[in-house]
């Protein structure tokens, strides 16, 4: 229970439906100041109060566990060093994958209980994973990366429902909760300063900018602080021949580089996924399906297939700016076939 | 049924102390109030203080209300540090016993962080003991101690601390103790002008009073080296000057008759308690042949039983005990609801395995063989489950 509308309406839906439920807060910073202070964070004593008022109401017996040291480790060094070597993670899908559905899972089954319930967005149905329906608050894709055996022990009961009806049905069910402000950006990120956070930890590293050509267009403070597709502050001292705008096409930490080119030059063919996630058996040959390249991203028709445990996917139409780092989803409609993290892409050609 | 074993948290309020102070909240009367419906308020007040004095072998004077431990632990360590440096500025130094509660530690810490002391905490020895030793090489000479503060009994482990000869100690360098006997006061005689102690704190809740309410018992000034603390609250000039606000005459009340209850019981109920406490550590030991007792195995709060479960998570040993309805304690503060590893423990030169690992139960008035046969009961299973969990 993160002390948000979600996880609360979650865990009063699973002790109605006659569920032995104990609410758990996860303490993910050891110096609660560390990481986020005031509302909506991972781990305030705020949170942790509004989560404890929310098991009050609902009846349920509640406690604050410190998955802190866990959650620094998996998450938070793994977010760094990730950027460090030029990628862009998702670190609530990595949450899921280490924490959630691993460090509290583990934990909660050692003590006896039988699964783990939260608040997200998704429908789970005899190992199938579909969907919430709730399009703009589905978050089946930072799910599909836990295994089979993971979802075993997962119950997410608001996968049926609205998140306007959420918030509705909190308020009825008296949780003070009901209109607490969504959560946003990342949660260990105290300002939204993704950058500050990872110059702090990561230093500066001044480099250049190129175009596609090497020529030197520009200077970086630390070529880990870009984004595949990234426009924004890129601080350009010479413009584009033709004057049009420039987006980051690649980002080589080796040499410190990032480069930058036109629009059409981050349209993306083939995507190559390692350390792929089936939900159930990966079929032989190619096949058609839909994939999803970030969370709340666009879907796109493909052809996928696995190939000595890789990923291959074609996409039936070019997709703009895809971020190593990233993962892309399988899915056949609205159900979840698989989870891979991007290693590679290949652009289309001039 | 829930089986309590976490009676130094808080215990049950006495039946003796119901009464008085619900007889005493249908009352009208302000005791500073000249009148005399204020007369009859007072003479609540000043009866209940002598009450407390008698119990706890201090004169009447020497009683000063509060609003409980916490704020006696404040008023005895930073009044009297800003009485004896404004006396002589070359008293700065602070020292403290390393296993002292928060009320204290975090007062003294306070006072270096933002009143320029320096803070000495007194080293322990494995079972939690300040020994007279070790206070006078803390001191030194003593002449640029302020003050010393060492509380009469662990709150944590149960270990009773040789308080008459610390006050000693410190004495002969003309220095003030103070004292924190909020869980001896419960179980122990107390007695002040014996200990030598010049502050002694005593609080309501934890021997059968109502919670929010307490006392700081403090001897006669006697300059040099006993001076009346500079008060942390000012207003009308209550108690002695030291302590302004409006006393709290039903609260009082029930404080006196929970005192003046516990102590007409004492020497029943201390043989009692030890005998149930004795009874448990055999049955947690039966079940759990590898638990380690903490603290002085002998010198300890009759009611008091601390032990490290190795393997265990503190944390999951108490949710699975409170999930089969025994409520307990890890003894060890929290921030959102997360234990931090024991500085008590830490200081006694645990391992931090056993520091995550421990458990305390205290027993208390209500404590009855059924309390202890349920823990005996669920102990050992619930310390496999645990260990299986094993440590995150």
């Amino acid at each position: 229970m993160s002390g948000g509308v979600d996880s609360a309406v979650a865990a009063a839906r699973a002790a109605e439906a006659g569920h032995d439920v104990t609410g758990v807060h996860m303490a993910l910073s050891s110096n609660p100041q560390s990481y986020r202070t005031g509302a909506r964070g991972c781990c305030t004593l705020e949170d942790s109060r509004d989560a404890r008022r929310a098991a009050d109401v609902i009846g349920i017996p509640f406690y604050v566990w410190d998955l802190a040291e866990r959650f620094h480790h998996d998450v938070v060094e793994d977010f760094v060093s990730e950027y460090a070597a030029g990628r862009t993670p998702n670190p609530c899908l990595r949450c899921n994958e280490k924490i959630k559905f691993a460090a509290l899972l583990d934990r909660g089954m050692a003590l006896g209980f039988d699964a783990v319930c939260t608040g997200h967005y998704a429908q789970l149905d005899g190992g199938v994973l579909r969907r919430g329906v709730d399009e703009g608050k589905d978050q089946s894709y930072v799910l599909a990366v836990c295994t089979p055996e993971q979802l075993a022990h997962a119950l997410f009961p608001l996968g049926d429902t609205s998140k306007a009806d959420i918030r509705r049905e909190a308020e009825r069910r008296g949780l003070q909760v009901a209109d607490k402000p969504d959560s946003h950006d990342i949660c260990f990120i105290a300002d939204g300063d993704t950058r500050g956070f990872l110059a702090e930890r990561l230093g500066s590293a001044p480099g250049p900018i190129v175009d596609a050509d090497g020529n030197e267009v520009g200077e970086h403070d630390g070529a880990y602080a870009y984004t595949i597709g990234q426009r924004k502050g890129l601080r350009l001292g010479t413009p584009a021949p033709d004057g049009r705008p420039r987006y980051v096409l690649d980002i080589s930490p080796v040499t410190n580089t990032v480069t930058v080119g036109p629009r059409e030059s981050l349209d993306v063919q083939e995507i190559t996924g390692e350390r792929p996630v089936w939900l159930g058996e990966a079929p032989d040959g190619p096949f058609g399906c839909q994939v999803q390249l970030r969370a709340h991203g666009e879907v796109y028709d493909c052809t996928a297939e696995q190939v000595d445990g890789e990923l291959r996917i074609r996409l039936a139409t070019p997709a703009r700016g895809v971020a190593t780092g990233q993962a892309a989803v399988l899915y056949q409609g609205d159900r979840v076939l698989a989870s891979s993290t991007i290693a590679d892409t290949t652009r289309v050609p001039a | 049924m829930v089986t309590y074993l976490d009676h130094a948290a808080t215990t049950p309020m006495l039946p003796e102390a119901v009464e008085a102070m619900t007889a005493e909240l249908r009352e009208l009367g302000n005791p500073s109030s000249l009148h005399a419906v204020g007369r009859r308020a007072r003479r609540v007040v000043e009866e209940s203080r002598e009450i407390i004095a008698e119990a706890f072998g201090a004169r009447p004077s020497e009683v000063v209300f509060t609003s409980g431990g916490t704020e006696a632990d404040n008023l005895a360590v930073k009044g009297i540090y800003w009485a004896r440096r404004a006396a002589d500025p070359s008293r700065v130094r602070v020292l403290a016993g390393a296993v002292e509660h928060h009320a204290v530690l975090d007062a003294v810490q306070w006072l270096a962080d933002h009143e320029g002391a320096k803070v000495d905490l007194v080293p322990v020895d494995e079972q939690g003991r300040v020994t007279p030793d070790a206070l006078r090489e803390a001191l030194g000479s003593g002449d640029d101690v302020a003050l010393t503060t060492v509380m009469w009994a662990n709150n944590e482990v149960g270990t009773v601390q040789p308080v008459a000869d610390l006050a000693d100690a410190a004495r002969e360098r003309g220095v003030p103790l103070h004292t924190d006997a909020v869980q001896a006061a419960a179980q122990l005689p107390i007695g002040f002008a014996a200990s030598g102690a010049q502050a002694l704190t005593v609080t309501g809740h934890k021997l059968g009073g109502p919670i929010g309410v307490g006392a700081l018992l403090l001897a006669k000034p006697k300059p040099p080296v006993f001076l009346d603390p500079v008060p942390l609250l000012h207003g009308g000039g209550q108690e002695r000057d030291v302590r302004s606000g409006t006393l709290d005459t039903p609260a009082i009340a029930g404080f006196a008759a929970a005192v003046q209850a516990t102590v007409a019981r004492r020497e029943a109920e201390t043989s009692r308690l030890t005998e149930l406490r004795d009874r448990l550590i055999g049955a947690v030991r039966a079940a759990v042949p590898e638990a380690v007792l903490n603290g002085d195995p002998a010198d300890r709060l009759p009611g008091n039983a601390h032990f490290s479960f190795p393997g265990c998570e503190g944390d999951a040993l108490l949710m699975l005990l409170d999930a089969r309805g025994i409520a307990c304690s890890t003894g060890s503060a929290c921030s959102a609801g997360v234990s931090q590893p024991s500085h008590v423990l830490i200081a006694m030169d645990a391992s931090p395995e056993r520091a995550r690992g421990s458990l305390r139960f205290t027993l208390g008035h209500t404590t009855t063989e059924a309390d202890v046969k349920a823990l005996a009961d669920a102990i050992g299973p619930v310390v496999e489950r645990a260990r299986r969990a094993g440590l995150t």
